[in-house]
């Protein structure tokens, strides 16, 4: 028989090849179908603005659209020598344009950031430029104030013309770009960020630590009680899980103050005088005692969901073979509580990278983090894109953390209540 | 854990010290939920346990500051209380319906780019809130819905539907496919089906995931400090005013209050957990 030649078909005399791929590709549709909705939502309100803030933080724009004629002709110049009348000119019609815009003096702030001593001379070109008699504008402008003259000034101007700059990250890092486009570290006394980005680290990898040192007994606990017990113990876990973030920081206040409950109970128990009441808030005691108590529930919920998959028979098994409780344990069960253990201090890790609300309650000056920073940008200082440079940096870090986690241990390791 | 009785006594002593540790982590975990409560009842203005409140005087405590949250005058409480529960409810219901049809079609075999998508939806629940904040901040400028309800409900489903993706898809997931296959073959259309026999079987992690999603709105600070003007003012923002400037009594009022609520909450998901465990036949 030639079936094998033959093309099976369907009912419809449709081959059944076409048919179940027609099928599959009406499958595929549907489900994208239901995911869309979200997706496109989650584009346009999330993914858009994050891609936004990209923009923002390298944007250099406003001078390269106030100077046109200028940095065109400045394209010739060799950027050694004062340039040549053209630029001159052609920086002359930008300026006047600027003036009759009422722009010039956003025009003085800005270059005043890339040179300090913009601002007078701005000003007194604006005054003089009025008179000024058509051709030879090199002698003219020159003539104004010695500034002019001065070909470091025009080098100033020059650097402002690419429409993007790494200038916010570099600010992010203390660092800068020279006159002579090097890239480096403002002076000891001022290097403010790296400080908050070096903190910042410091206590995410502390509190991760302390929180695993405490999770993992009670974690152990509550895989190996009977149910009856570890319900009730597991409400003491949950309980703070579910409890508003403000709540439980107010209550560290509570606790911490200089007049609050523990300081009273230390001087009750005469381990202090009452004189001599130790500062335990607002400063990094506080934010690490707050911290670990919040985010402790991350570590322990992923830890007691992988504890509880574990045989209490695989450690009978290790120390009837010989080991001791201890090596049994390191051996046989510690190895199994390693996927656990990942996920939770991923978990805490991240999340205490990017913690803002407590630190900015209880931290004070010593204890605040990388985010507050951020938040002090948009809202006080209103440098948007020195803010969103930041929180990409940090956005860059998260990610990186991810990626190596993903490299080690696998992130399909991870396990979550 | 009663300890056989041959046990020797090292590991006895390392036992009972292991037990103590627990204990304290423990303590340490919910100990500072409960200071709340009694000082919460303070007649007097302090944060700290009064002579009176040590021995138990019945005039040192009061309703004082519960009054004070309920009437005291150009009390922000009341329109906190009302944009929070409004606020939360829509967000929930947005986060519910978007994050439920989503998870219905990530759970489908035939779904394409399954990984980079899921990926996109879980996004926000990964990225620290604060960049969040900065980033839906810009978006709702533009879009002109800063210091608007809307803005903050839309901010809120964006960081709420993770949650519901998550948990529903985790139901999904021990789902029995060929139930809606029979209900097909018998006639019943694909809306049928959802509302018939699908929805109740996943009823659990949809309600659990809503809960998540309420909780996230109704504690979310970050956010809503960058979004809210004076009129879209919440609790969390009023508690947030209220513990940078001055601890008064009345916080702690308004806190307690929050705690009685997390717990129905947490005893609601608790239930659901164990119902849906039930119906997915999972005994641990």
């Amino acid at each position: 028989m030639s079936s094998e030649t033959q093309k099976i078909l369907t009912t419809d005399g449709i081959p059944l090849e076409v048919s179940l791929k027609k099928a599959e590709r009406r499958n595929k549709i549907k489900a994208f179908l239901l995911v869309a909705p979200l997706l496109l939502f989650l584009i346009i309100t999330y993914v858009f603005p994050i891609g936004d803030m990209l923009m923002r933080s390298v944007d250099d724009k406003m001078v390269t659209e106030m100077l046109p004629k200028t940095f065109k002709a400045m394209e010739k110049w060799d950027g050694k020598e004062l340039p040549e009348e053209e630029v001159f000119e052609a920086f002359y019609l930008d300026f006047r344009q600027l003036v009759d815009e009422k722009r010039e003096g956003k025009l003085s702030t800005q270059l005043n950031y890339t040179k300090n001593g913009f601002k007078s001379i701005i000003k007194k070109l604006r005054r003089k430029s009025k008179n000024f008699e058509e051709g030879n504008y090199k002698e003219q402008i020159m003539a104004v104030h010695k500034r002019w003259a001065d070909v470091e000034y025009w080098k100033a101007i020059k650097r402002r013309a690419p429409a993007y700059t790494s200038q916010k990250y570099l600010k992010g890092m203390d660092m800068f770009k020279n006159e002579n486009g090097e890239i480096v570290s403002v002076s000891e006394d001022r290097r403010i960020h790296r400080i908050l980005w070096l903190r910042t680290l410091e206590i995410a990898f502390f509190v991760t630590l302390f929180c695993f040192l405490m999770a993992y007994p009670i974690a152990h606990l509550l895989a190996t009680l009977p149910m009856k017990y570890s319900n009730l113990l597991m409400i003491c876990v949950l309980l703070p899980f579910w409890t508003s973030l403000l709540v439980r920081t107010a209550s560290w206040m509570i606790l911490l103050q200089q007049q609050g409950v523990v300081n009273d109970f230390f001087v009750g128990i005469g381990l202090v005088a009452d004189d001599a009441r130790p500062e335990m808030m607002y400063n990094k005691t506080g934010t690490y005692v707050a911290m670990t108590q919040i985010l402790l529930p991350f570590m322990v919920l992923p830890l007691y969901s992988v504890m509880k998959t574990i045989s209490p028979s695989l450690m009978r098994a290790g120390k009837s073979l010989g080991g001791t409780p201890i090596v049994a344990f390191w051996k046989v069960y510690f190895p199994l509580t390693i996927p656990g253990i990942g996920a939770g201090c991923l978990l805490c890790f991240i999340l205490a990278i990017g913690y803002y609300i407590t630190p900015a309650l209880v931290g004070g000056a010593s204890g605040t983090l990388i985010s507050n920073q951020i938040a002090f940008h948009m809202k006080s200082t209103l440098d948007w894109s020195f803010a969103s440079a930041m929180g990409l940096m940090l956005l860059a870090g998260v990610l990186a953390i991810y990626w190596v986690y993903n490299k080690l241990v696998g992130i399909d390791n991870i396990k979550l209540g | 854990m009663a300890l056989p009785k041959h046990t020797e006594l090292h590991y006895r002593i390392w036992h009972y010290f292991y037990l103590t540790i627990c204990g304290l982590v423990f303590f340490f975990l919910i100990a500072p939920l409960f200071v709340i409560f009694p000082l919460s009842f303070n007649a007097e203005e302090f944060l700290s346990f009064s002579d009176g409140m040590k021995s138990l005087d019945p005039d040192a405590f009061s309703l004082r500051w519960y009054k004070d949250m309920v009437y005291g005058t150009k009390n922000p409480w009341g329109l906190a209380a009302k944009n929070s529960f409004i606020i939360a409810i829509f967000a929930t219901i947005g986060s519910v319906l978007l994050g439920t049809v989503a998870a219905l079609g990530l759970s489908s075999r035939h779904m394409p780019y399954k990984g980079i998508i899921m990926a996109v939806l879980i996004s926000p629940m990964i990225v620290p809130l604060i960049i969040s904040g900065v980033a839906i901040f810009f978006f709702m400028a533009k879009a002109g819905l800063a210091a608007t309800h809307t803005g903050i409900v839309l901010a809120h489903i964006i960081l709420g539907t993770p949650f519901v993706v998550i948990t529903v898809t985790a139901t999904l997931s021990g789902f029995d496919h060929s139930v809606t296959r029979a209900a097909a073959s018998l006639g019943s259309n694909p809306v049928n089906t959802f509302m018939k026999i699908t929805l109740p079987l996943i009823l659990p992690g949809v309600i659990s995931g809503g809960l998540f999603a309420f909780v996230t709105s109704f504690d979310e600070v970050v956010v809503v400090l960058f979004l809210a003007g004076l009129e879209n003012t919440t609790i969390p923002i009023q508690m947030w005013t209220g513990l940078r400037e001055q601890l008064s009594p009345t916080i702690l009022a308004v806190a307690t209050c929050l705690i009685i609520l997390s717990t129905l909450i947490l005893v609601t998901a608790e239930l659901l957990r164990r119902r849906s465990e039930r119906l997915r036949g999972i005994n641990r």
